[in-house]
């Protein structure tokens, strides 16, 4: 087995990347450390399996949706996660960073998903407001429907407590959501 | 030691293959991602967020119908080979274990019902993962399951959602619904007639996915294979759910002609393998862990084309479960280095054949046990 080769570019950490370059019709190959190969946009193996999404936010880095300069340093202000960070780890820091970064999220997300519009299950909050409510109620609704016309009346059966569960307080809020 | 007698016989109902297409599903599983408003995700969460987490789940678990009489098991306070139990039952993941040499960080927990196959990884990389497992595909069954448990959780904690991105996860790839439904299968006929890219590529057409037999990142062992939804935003769950069961409907036939094509064109080696694999199992004296599943592969084949009629994908599956190196551990009482588990696992494996590859035909009434007597 070859014995560990320093790195070309800065002489001192072990290459770990191996690059093979053919500029006209000339191949050169290039030894390098992790640091030197970071520098130069490339990852080591290692890397990209810890950060599969990283990887692919970096590529898509490359199309217009990205934040205008010096937005890799903006920091969301509930857990200090910046955009930086995100892009390396591909993990966001708290719920509050989706508003923090959400015009760069939602081009990611239409790549990603194909949409930006979450359409699955309304949350209801234990304090809800009208809205919620409603919008709730139709949806549960709808199940219901599907539900009857499959003739799964096991589940209508628990789609209808839900829907009774809500349907008095969407009537009349209860009395601590107005505070 | 004692800390097993809380996991007890959690995680094993799937291996009585009472669902539907057992021999080729082997299990459905689905989970939801939710997290807490005011904490920080998993992997930013402070010691005193994980903790609040913790606490509040707690609380809630007392007043979850689902969740009555549940078993809520912190994983630091487990030993290091309980832990290993939960993840070879895929109760826990690598990422809740920790490093190996660091262990799991403080106030992570798994809630394991008692009543239902669902269960609960506490302060992963998403504050809440709520599964649920259950044998062969059973898809609509088990997103119920799920479904039921995150309503009860949801009346009573605040989750992180958004008008527009729906709930928040830490990752973007699972936003919105926070379901990932996924079904073990195992399709030796396509692999076999060497079909299995042109499926994988056709799951990858229509927004699944597939990953080996612990999850991401896993390897493929033995033809088994994990399909499951890739997108988690812009479509309701019960889509998702239908869309990846018509998928693997389809997978399942174009399985089934596979293996009919290999009987008709190749029976003979078929019949070869599928026996020399039987001999190995029943005679060998040590067996790697990734060589019994090769071996497992060739048998399953066998029985699904009712080639040993006298074995059950119930014993397959106990097979499988039950040679996992914690869970012979378990059995032996002590540690075993990688040699001597390969050991204890040929024993177990021509113990249970020696009982169970005996079974007449059809003979259910047999109920699962437990794990293997040490």
């Amino acid at each position: 087995m070859d014995s560990k080769k320093t790195c070309d570019n800065c002489g001192s950490g072990d290459a770990v990347v191996h690059l093979t370059q053919i500029n006209n019709n000339e191949m050169s190959t290039y030894h390098l450390c992790e640091t030197c190969a970071a520098a130069k946009g490339l990852e080591t193996a290692e890397q990209q399996v810890n950060a599969p999404l990283g990887d692919f936010l970096a590529q898509m880095g490359d199309e217009p949706d990205p934040p205008e300069a010096g937005h890799e340093a903006e920091a969301c202000s509930f857990c200090g996660l910046t955009f930086a960070d995100f892009r390396e780890t591909g993990r966001l820091g708290c719920p509050h960073c989706y508003t923090t970064f959400e015009s760069y999220l939602k081009g990611l997300l239409r790549r990603v998903h194909g949409s930006t519009q979450h359409v699955g299950k309304i949350y209801l909050s234990p304090d809800p407001t009208r809205t919620e409510l409603q919008e709730r109620l139709e949806r549960l609704r709808r199940k219901l429907r599907t539900a009857v016309e499959h003739e799964d009346f096991e589940r209508a059966a628990e789609i209808r407590d839900r829907i009774r569960s809500i349907e008095p307080a969407g009537v009349n809020p209860p009395a601590n959501s107005s505070t | 030691m004692d800390e097993l007698s809380q996991i007890a016989d959690f995680g094993l109902g799937w291996l009585d293959a009472s669902g539907s297409f057992a021999g080729i599903v082997l299990s459905t599983r689905v989970r939801i991602a939710r997290n807490l408003q005011g904490h920080a995700f998993g992997p930013r969460a402070r010691v005193n967020d994980r903790e609040a987490v913790l606490r509040q789940i707690r609380l809630t678990a007392e007043k979850a119908p689902t969740l009555e009489g549940a078993t809520i098991a912190e994983l630091p306070e487990l030993g290091g080979r309980a832990r290993r139990i939960l993840l070879e039952r895929r109760l826990a993941s690598r990422e809740l274990l920790g490093e190996p040499n660091t262990g799991p960080a403080r106030a992570t927990a798994v809630v394991l019902a008692a009543r239902d196959p669902v269960s609960i990884m506490v302060n992963e990389e998403d504050h809440l993962r709520l599964q649920g497992l259950a044998s062969g595909l059973q898809l609509k069954e088990v997103w119920h399951l799920v479904d039921r448990l995150d309503e009860e959780l949801g009346q009573e904690l605040p989750y992180a959602y958004h008008h527009e991105f729906g709930f928040l996860t830490s990752c973007p790839t699972n936003v919105g619904t926070g379901v990932r439904a996924s079904v073990l299968m195992h399709l030796p006929g396509l692999v076999l007639t060497k079909e299995i890219n042109k499926v994988l590529q056709g799951l990858s057409q229509v927004g699944l996915t597939f990953r080996g037999l612990y999850g991401e990142g896993s390897e493929v062992v033995g033809n088994f294979f994990q399909v499951s939804n890739q997108t988690t935003l812009g479509r309701t769950e019960e889509d998702l759910v239908e869309h990846l069961e018509t998928t693997v409907r389809q997978v399942i036939q174009f399985e089934s002609q596979a293996r009919q094509v290999l009987l008709r064109d190749a029976g003979q080696v078929t019949e070869d393998k599928i026996w020399r694999a039987l001999g190995l199992l029943t005679y060998a004296r040590s067996l790697s862990f990734e060589e019994l599943m090769n071996l497992l592969s060739g048998v399953r084949l066998g029985v699904g084309l009712k080639l040993l009629p006298n074995l059950r994908v119930y014993t397959l599956n106990k097979l499988m479960i039950f040679t996992q190196a914690a869970h012979l551990e378990q059995a032996a009482g002590r540690d075993l280095p990688p040699a001597e588990s390969d050991v204890h696992r040929a024993t177990y494996v021509r113990r249970i054949l020696a009982r169970e590859g005996a079974v007449k035909p059809n003979d259910e009434s047999e109920a699962p046990e437990g794990p293997p007597e040490s």
